[in-house]
């Protein structure tokens, strides 16, 4: 099932690509030992990772490698407990910044869509708009508009959330999270929680993300979108990348007997 | 009984027919059953009070039509000094009560003194009878001697106000508690800082969520504002108080019993009302 007014021609609908600022030609996102401890298990244990502009990165691994924590951790949602995190060449895990405006850059879709159900689909989406970023009411629905238009939503604006189907939902809260046109999209397993039929819809509007210039991180399950829409995979394995590199690298010459052994249970 | 619109020459089985006919003979039955037990119960009732010795008095005494009928213009005046009452505290516990709620359910340290001062608050006024912090704030604060007369009336509205903040605070509060983290994940992760998440997205649900029991603490606070008769104002309680002591027959108590009631019933029947709806909603799985 495909999105409508979603063709691959229509290159970059989704925006402007924003230019790295801080540091031109620079890392987007640059992950340097990251620590993740909870309680006495630890999640994370030194996780190095860069990611340029325009560049997609898969992070694949058995439930409970850390998928989801890393990219919590990315938008502050947790604290890490070692390790740095630069966001443009800013590092993001002093604690002296700005939790607020570093988080404002990022945009993140969560697995369980995480739209708020007692404000319209519209309200979702220029809500951050409106109220971060002092947007004025018509520019910021005119641009959720927009956004909902492309999605094939725009009829059900003032509608609630839970009137929409869950592959509506979903891509609704991926216009609500580059509504803002941020710097770095982060998306945690977003169609773990869909019907197999509404997968397609979801990652078709991914594709249109990733061929708009978006640059994002994402944890998934699905390895054949994986292999298809990403530049590189980052297996991770108890808490560490295992191994990373370009889809063909690592799904036909695994170098990690560990990496074998995971892509060979997603066979069938 | 046709159901979304789809056309068929149904017509109903005989054993359908026989268990409607089977339904209907129930209900009947229970319905007869239902009043016999009324009339008996009445019966009872009214055989116990006759037989007593003192029910002429008491009849006299407390249900006197004409008394009652007299008394009614000076009470109703009274009930109107108490919605004045309400109509000012019900604004003062929405936002006082809001304040401590939200103050509760914050983790900034900076705050640590206004939490532990809001727990302390809410830890006394509630564990203490209101008519005596009507007392206390009635007689206390014109002790104080801070100047002119202090009216009665509005040491009672800000006594009403502080007793039922402490209550709704608390409500308020599971209510915050109530909502998923990932409401608030998705919200930060937008940038929303801590009091846009509160306003904007958790206090609408969690507000929402105890609608219920807000109102309930509602019908009970329009009927604990008949407590600021004892620090002297004259609403509906004093009014009929003053009845009583002139014309010695307490009926007028009768009557502000039963106009207390009758205001408050449109609320109690909303808060039923409301109540049913949310969980019949809830029942049917809906996630709003």
């Amino acid at each position: 099932m495909s999105v409508p007014s979603l063709e691959p021609a229509a290159e970059s609908q989704f925006g402007p690509v924003r230019s790295s600022e801080g540091n031109p030609g620079g890392p987007v996102l640059s992950l340097r030992g990251i620590r993740k401890v909870f309680g006495n298990h630890v999640v994370l244990s030194g996780v190095d990772l860069d990611v340029q502009e325009h560049e997609v990165v898969a992070l694949i691994g058995a439930s409970g490698s850390g998928k989801s924590t890393l990219l919590r951790c990315i938008n502050l949602l947790e604290r890490i407990d070692d390790g740095q995190i630069f966001l443009k060449g800013e590092d993001t895990s002093d604690p002296r910044v700005d939790l607020d405006k570093t988080r404002a850059r990022i945009g993140v879709v969560f697995q369980s869509y995480n739209l708020f159900p007692h404000l319209t689909v519209l309200r979702n989406v220029d809500l951050a708009l409106r109220e971060v970023h002092k947007m004025p009411k018509d520019q910021a629905e005119a641009r959720a508009m927009d956004l909902l238009d492309r999605i094939g939503v725009a009829d059900k604006a003032g509608m609630y959330p839970d009137r929409l189907s869950g592959g509506q939902q979903q891509r609704v809260a991926i216009v609500r999270a580059i509504a803002t046109d941020p710097e770095l999209l982060l998306l945690d397993e977003i169609t773990s929680a869909l019907d197999p039929n509404l997968v397609g819809e979801v990652l078709d509007l991914v594709r249109a993300l990733k061929s708009g210039g978006s640059t994002i991180v994402m944890a998934t399950h699905e390895m054949d979108f994986a292999r298809s829409v990403a530049d590189t995979i980052v297996f991770l394995n108890q808490g560490r990348i295992e191994e990373s590199g370009s889809p063909q690298q690592i799904f036909e010459h695994p170098s990690s007997p560990a990496t074998a052994a995971f892509l060979e249970r997603f066979r069938r | 009984m046709s159901e979304g619109g789809i056309e068929d020459d149904w017509t109903p089985s005989p054993i359908e027919l026989e268990r409607r006919a089977f339904a209907r003979r129930a209900s009947v039955k229970s319905i007869l059953i239902a009043a016999a037990s009324v009339v008996v119960f009445a019966g009872v009732i009214a055989v116990i009070l006759a037989s007593s010795t003192g029910w002429v008095k008491v009849r006299e005494a407390f249900f006197d039509p004409q008394v009652f009928i007299h008394s009614l213009p000076a009470v109703g005046k009274g009930l109107l000094q108490n919605l004045k009452i309400l109509a000012f505290s019900v604004v003062g516990v929405a936002f006082l009560g809001t304040l401590i709620a939200v103050i509760r359910t914050s983790r900034s340290p900076v705050l640590f003194p206004l939490r532990f001062l809001a727990a302390v608050y809410v830890d006394i006024v509630r564990g203490m009878p209101a008519i005596l912090l009507l007392y206390l704030i009635g007689l206390g604060i014109p002790g104080l001697r801070l100047g002119g007369r202090i009216d009665p009336v509005l040491l009672g509205t800000i006594a009403i106000t502080i007793c039922y903040s402490a209550y709704v605070a608390e409500v308020l509060r599971s209510g915050i508690n109530s909502i998923h983290p990932s409401q608030r994940a998705g919200a930060r992760a937008l940038g929303l800082s801590h009091m846009q998440t509160m306003r904007i997205v958790i206090l609408p649900q969690a507000i929402r969520n105890v609608i219920p029991a807000l109102m309930n603490d509602f019908v009970s606070m329009q009927k604990d504002v008949g407590l600021v008769s004892i620090i002297g104002v004259v609403d509906a309680v004093r009014a009929a108080q003053i009845e009583v002591a002139r014309i010695w027959n307490f009926t007028p108590y009768v009557a502000a019993g039963v106009v207390f009631i009758l205001f408050a019933l449109p609320f109690v029947r909303l808060a039923d009302w409301y109540t049913k709806k949310v969980r019949t909603r809830e029942q049917r799985g809906g996630t709003v």
